[in-house]
């Protein structure tokens, strides 16, 4: 098929997706099991485990102290599209409350029930409860309304991990590429590290969609150069050199080619969602808080995770050297832009883009290649990550304001 | 003449390109945006990592993607290795004292 034919065939494809009651469709229709603290973790795990249910899934917060930012994002992820029910699970004395998860579930019209390991008199019984909550929660799924959905109605996540040279050259120029098709058609598109955009604050703000993005960008740009100064690291490592990146400028600029050439209408924080279509850029940098910012990404899944709380359908992870994971919530697709990796780890990978290192396929086929697998996965099709049983999750402590781009408190006084 | 070692120039503004295998010195085919077919190399080449295009003079910018993604530190000539031993980034200064083989930083002590 030529390259118009494909573009018509991405226009007109439709898929049948799950309706929520807050009007919001998803391409899956999962019950997520939910632990509100650590010791409550092993039982949340088994009532998944045995279950019995691929599309059980399970999240949780381990800290016993509540944090602002966890509880935000653990709010998004029980009223994530994908989601249709939620179980919620404490052990009766920490301080996340899963009554009030299991609550704003059911306010978001998802069926949901929740309780304490205490109260149900210990694992043995509270596995067996959990079970039954989930069979309960499955059979109300049995009758979700399906809803034509379309590319437009997509929100895709996109981030790096274990990046090589080909990253920037291979596997974010397909997301670049697809990322331009998705938005041309209403669809939305959400791009993170800003800590790997070092040097790139003026050609970020040039693609501003208006006078308030560029606001956002530019101190949200300002606020992550001041945590890597403070702390004196740049997210580059020595396999990153070793691989012939020579300096964190170079690597951002292969990072920063994944958001493709739409203009961006603003950033968001975690746990928010974008208010509509189009490019957007989220910040998961910490905030200063007490003089400080904390602890910053952790690793690949904490950047999924809230890619996911934004309310992104699939994610897409471009990964250089190969990494395997996968993500509850929103599954996750797979690129790499070395071929070696893509046959090395062939049942791990979902798409090859290397094919455009040696000429061999244009950036824009390349593009409209990668808006296939996305439609295939959207409709149903099993990521390899899925297929593998992969359903990492991680929700970290960290400090951030709900405002994007706010300026710190020192500066407002000043 | 098909040459068998590649090296990718991404935007037609840049002085470097960035090797697709190992390369050896001698020919290599230029893919994606070149201003020219082919360069000479004149030092062995990691897999992954860069060439230049032109002679750099030392305190030139480097530019790959069209942007400038870090300085010359030294005079780089056309055909030759570019990495930690001659360039350096502007706003990273542990960049420099990393070990050019391995990336591998030598500014921590271990005692």
């Amino acid at each position: 098929m030529n390259k118009e034919g494909m573009q018509m065939a991405l226009e007109e494809a439709v898929w049948q997706g799950y309706g929520r009651g807050d009007g919001s469709v998803g391409i899956r229709n999962k019950v997520l099991v939910v632990y509100t603290v650590e010791c409550a973790h092993f039982v949340a795990e088994q009532i998944v485990r045995q279950s019995g249910d691929s599309e059980t899934e399970l999240i949780g917060f381990s800290g016993c102290t509540d944090n602002q930012y966890a509880v935000r994002l653990l709010l998004a992820l029980v009223r994530h599209p994908n989601v249709g029910a939620v179980l919620a699970v404490g052990l009766g004395c920490e301080y996340t409350q899963p009554q009030r998860l299991a609550e704003a579930a059911q306010q978001s019209g998802r069926p949901a029930r929740w309780f304490f390991i205490q109260d149900m008199g210990g694992t043995a019984a509270s596995i067996a409860h959990g079970v039954d909550c989930v069979r309960w929660l499955r059979a109300q799924l049995q009758d979700t309304p399906r809803i034509p959905m379309r590319l437009r109605d997509l929100v895709v996540g996109a981030e790096c991990g274990g990046s090589d040279y080909t990253s920037g050259l291979a596997g974010n120029v397909a997301v670049g590429r697809f990322y331009d098709v998705l938005t041309a058609q209403g669809g939305t598109a959400v791009f993170e590290e800003i800590v790997e955009a070092v040097g790139l604050r003026g050609l970020l703000a040039e693609r501003a969609a208006n006078e308030q993005a560029r606001q956002e960008i530019t101190r949200t740009y300002d606020k992550a150069m001041a945590y890597c100064q403070s702390v004196r690291q740049y997210s580059i490592s020595p396999g990153n050199f070793m691989g012939g990146l020579s300096t964190i400028e170079e690597k951002s600029m292969g990072a920063v080619v994944k958001s493709g050439t739409a203009p961006i209408q603003g950033v968001i924080k975690v746990g928010q969602r974008p208010s509509h279509g189009g490019l957007w850029l989220l910040d998961t940098t910490p905030d200063p808080h007490w003089m400080q910012f904390g602890i910053t990404n952790p690793n690949d899944n904490e950047g999924l995770m809230a890619l996911a709380a934004a309310g992104c359908h699939v994610t897409i992870l471009v990964t250089g050297r190969g990494n395997v994971v996968g993500s509850a919530v929103a599954p996750v697709i797979k690129v790499t832009g070395n071929s070696r990796t893509f046959h090395r780890l062939q049942d791990d990978m979902d798409f090859d883009a290397g094919p455009v290192l040696t000429g061999a396929e244009t950036p824009a086929a390349l593009g409209l290649r990668l808006a296939d697998t996305v439609l295939a996965v959207a409709g149903g099709r099993p990521t390899r990550a899925e297929v593998l049983g992969h359903r990492e999750y991680c929700i970290p402590y960290k400090y951030q304001d709900k405002t994007a781009g706010a300026i710190p408190r020192c500066e407002q006084e000043r | 003449m098909e040459l068998a070692e590649t090296a990718f120039v991404i935007d037609r503004r840049d002085n470097v390109a960035t090797a697709l295998s190992a390369l050896t010195p001698g020919k290599v085919r230029l893919t994606g945006e070149p201003t020219q077919p082919e360069a000479t190399v004149i030092q062995e080449i990691p897999d992954g990592h860069k060439l230049a295009l032109r002679d750099i003079a030392a305190g030139e910018d480097i530019i790959k993607y069209g942007v400038v993604i870090g300085r010359a530190t030294q005079n780089i000539p056309a055909g030759s290795w570019v990495h930690l031993h001659c360039m350096c980034s502007l706003v990273d200064e542990r960049s420099s004292h990393l070990d050019v083989e391995t990336g591998v930083p030598q500014d921590t002590v271990y005692e």
